[in-house]
């Protein structure tokens, strides 16, 4: 297994370099096929891994790389930790990465830097791997700021356009306040544990359970400050609430962008890193307390916004957040397996949605508001099922008692059966504020189905159409869609399409059993709670079936709105206009932000600029330096009066003084 | 009798007038050139005086060299003004002050 793990982590690097730096020399055929080459061997070699843990042939092992740092006490180095954890991950990543890469080859078809895309994208995959394959945090935190440059660059892709550079800004910015706790974190962890080894860290975590540490001038629990600080760093990159402001944004990035980074991986590395040190969360009882009240908060609030939002992508945007919230409060109640199995079932039918969406947008010229979509489903069929697909998965179509179910079905039912299961305060907040948002999921995503492939086409509304048809409304008359025909995306596109309808169909039912129920599968990888586990399978009947019940409640309701009777979202719109203004205006984070740090931060800048640089240091420094000489040399320039008169008198002066010197 | 104080009393008389002519005079510059002249013969004089007193030759062959110099100096200065009145038309003092700062 060692050569093989050397080989997924390394090549897509390589293929990265190769891509990025040979760039226009190698051509876009070139660099795509090396690329997407090199992802696909990654993947290839990456399934017979987790096949092997899953019927446990493999066992868990480290593979050293490099020798790193050695200073003291602090030592650390390159090394490859592949167990039950890692392996899905690999699975994740590469399988995803390697059908963006395929369905880049159709999307990105137009674009003049397709090498440097690529070369993105792959590197991207490296970060990725060295995060998930770390066995240190200073590893982790390595590749974590990989992903973070990567998603950084790939947001801000099409730099030519201004709101790209600023998403790409703010992305990098919210991440960063994030990142402070995650290095805090790691600081603090080194300071009490004297190593940044994981496996160390977590076997000498439950001794340290109880003991106070001094921060900020407090005396707190070690094991909650310490937990505390690292899932602020996990909350940067997921996207939950509070530091949540750049992932809609991050829409600016290309479509297979989004699916790769913002879906199906970049943004579960936070949960993946309180699965990896699952064993020191649960020492830290205020930690996981305050993980599964955010969590349930984010998923209840980014449901809201998607419900009212009409960019499709940032729709599905909204979707991920509020996922992302359920993989957050299920590993707060202490079943990291199911947040373990919602982050790779979420994958496939996320990743698939946004392919899906891509699709769409490629189909629509561009256009990416719903409001200009419309009676879809017969010029795109293929893109019609796969998204459909997606759709069942994740609103977690399924029925309990026939033991069958789309892939969402059987992953947020376990994590909604086992918040109810746990059974203390913030378990119960968060099975009523995730059934509540499984209902608005339902409904957001049916209301995209609906105003994209259902109703009639209202096409020639949308600028980018009026410009591919050269016509305006008016001259279009009743023919609402201007003449434009959608064609289906190339195969390249629908290929992976196909491979995550199959994902999204089928991971749930094949992978439960061993994801939920088998201790032995996960080997220790993850703290298993055998407890929690059973009190899940024995929740009441009502509880196994709330799911599915808010789902139809958000289907019917979407169908009532969209199809049935389509004026009542604008009447609903005139009666609450607040509260949809409100919701629509994201719950007004962006302006509370910009008046709270934003505005002040300009000011403060300001003032510095006028006050400190132009008003102290420039005035003192260069600038009175500069008047002292010029004022100096005014003043010595005066004696120099041209006549001869005074220079012999001076002469004569100066003559009288040394004598007088000499003699006296 | 005249001792030779009353030499040195003269010399000193003449330089300080030669010293004042050079500052005080607003004229001309040939005014400052005889000035300087008269600052000369005042140095003569009190070489040669201290030459006749103390027996002392040297004396009186170095006021032949200095009567030389002042003459060669003298030239030159005329000379330099000759030039100077013809690029500039005058030669007031007050007018040369091209190394102002």
């Amino acid at each position: 297994m060692s050569t093989q793990i050397l080989i997924i982590v390394f090549v897509p690097l390589l293929a990265a370099l190769i891509a990025g730096l040979g760039n226009r020399m190698l051509g876009n055929v070139a660099a795509k096929s090396i690329t997407t080459g090199a992802l696909l061997l990654s993947a290839g070699l990456s399934w017979p891994i987790f096949l092997g843990f899953l019927s446990g042939s493999e066992t868990a092992a480290v593979v050293p790389v490099l020798k790193w740092v050695e200073s003291g006490t602090l030592s650390f180095d390159w090394a490859l930790r592949v167990d039950t954890l890692t392996a899905i991950m690999l699975v994740v990543i590469n399988s995803v990465s390697a059908l963006v890469h395929l369905y880049s080859w159709g999307y990105m078809e137009e674009d003049p830097d397709q090498p440097r895309f690529f070369a993105y994208l792959s590197l991207f995959t490296f970060a990725m791997l060295m995060l998930v394959t770390a066995d240190n945090l200073v590893q982790m935190f390595f590749g974590w700021e990989g992903v973070g440059l990567a998603s950084y660059l790939l947001i801000g892709f099409w730099f030519k356009k201004p709101s790209a550079g600023k998403a790409a800004i703010k992305a990098f910015v919210v991440n960063r306040v994030g990142d402070l706790g995650f290095m805090l974190g790691i600081f603090g962890t080194y300071l009490v544990f004297q190593t940044t080894s994981i496996p160390e860290i977590l076997a000498a975590a439950p001794a340290m359970s109880g003991s106070t540490i001094t921060f900020v001038g407090l005396r707190l629990y070690t094991m909650d400050i310490l937990c505390i600080l690292l899932f602020i760093g996990a909350m940067g990159k997921s996207a939950q609430l509070g530091l949540h402001t750049w992932l809609p944004d991050a829409m600016e990035g290309p479509t297979p962008v989004s699916a790769l980074i913002h879906a199906a991986t970049m943004v579960t590395a936070g949960v993946f890193m309180l699965c990896r040190l699952s064993p020191m969360f649960e020492t830290a009882p205020t930690a996981l307390f305050i993980v599964t009240i955010v969590g349930a908060a984010t998923c209840f609030f980014a449901a809201t916004i998607g419900t009212t939002q009409w960019d499709i992508k940032r729709v599905i945007a909204y979707s991920t957040c509020s996922q992302l919230g359920y993989m957050f409060f299920a590993a707060g109640v202490g079943a990291y397996g199911a947040a373990m199995f919602h982050l790779f079932t979420h994958a496939f039918f996320k990743a698939l949605l946004f392919l899906g969406a891509g699709s769409v947008i490629h189909a629509m010229h561009h256009e990416q508001d719903m409001r200009y979509y419309g009676g879809l489903r017969k010029h795109i069929p293929f893109t019609f099922y796969a998204m459909l697909a997606g759709t069942l998965a994740i609103t977690g179509l399924g029925v309990y008692h026939l033991g069958v179910g789309f892939a969402g079905f059987w992953s947020k039912d376990a994590i909604l059966e086992v918040a109810f299961a746990r059974g203390n305060g913030a378990g119960q907040f968060a099975f009523w504020a995730g059934a509540i948002a499984a209902l608005l999921t339902s409904f957001y995503s049916w209301r995209l189905m609906f105003l994209t492939f259902w109703g009639k086409p209202r096409w020639i509304e949308s600028e980018h159409i009026q410009h591919s048809v050269h016509k305006t409304p008016e001259q279009a008359g009743a023919d609402t869609t201007g003449g434009y025909h959608p064609h289906e995306s190339p195969v390249s596109m629908l290929i992976p399409l196909g491979l995550l309808t199959i994902g999204a169909i089928a991971a749930g039912q094949v992978f439960a059993p061993a994801f939920l129920d088998s201790a032995a599968f996960w080997d220790g990888s993850i703290f298993y709670n055998e407890d929690l586990i059973h009190a899940m399978h024995a929740v009441p009947y009502w509880v196994k079936y709330t799911a599915l019940i808010v789902m139809l409640i958000g289907f019917a309701g979407a169908y009532v709105a969209y199809i049935a009777k389509p004026d009542i979202p604008a009447k609903f719109v005139a009666t609450f206009g607040a509260l949809h203004n409100f919701v629509y205006r994201k719950w007004y984070f962006d302006e509370l932000y910009d008046a709270i740090f934003v505005k002040p931060a300009f000011w403060l800048g300001r003032k510095f600029w006028q006050l400190g640089d132009v008003g102290t240091i420039d005035r003192f420094g260069p600038n009175g330096i500069a008047w002292v000489v010029e004022r100096g040399a005014g003043a010595a320039k005066s004696i120099q009066s041209g006549y001869v008169y005074t220079y012999a008198l001076i002469m004569l002066l100066g003559l009288v003084a040394a004598v007088n010197f000499v003699l006296l | 009798m005249i001792g030779v104080e009353h030499y040195l009393t003269v010399g000193a008389i003449l330089f300080v007038l030669g010293v004042l002519g050079i500052f005080l005079n607003r004229k001309n510059v040939i005014v400052i050139l005889m000035a300087v002249e008269l600052i000369l013969l005042a140095v003569n004089l009190n070489l040669v005086a201290f030459s006749a007193f103390m027996q002392d030759l040297v004396g009186q062959v170095f006021a032949m060299l200095v009567l030389t110099v002042a003459a060669a100096e003298a030239a030159i200065g005329l000379a330099i003004l000759v030039i100077y009145f013809r690029t500039r038309g005058s030669i007031a003092v007050d007018d040369i002050n091209r190394m102002k700062g």
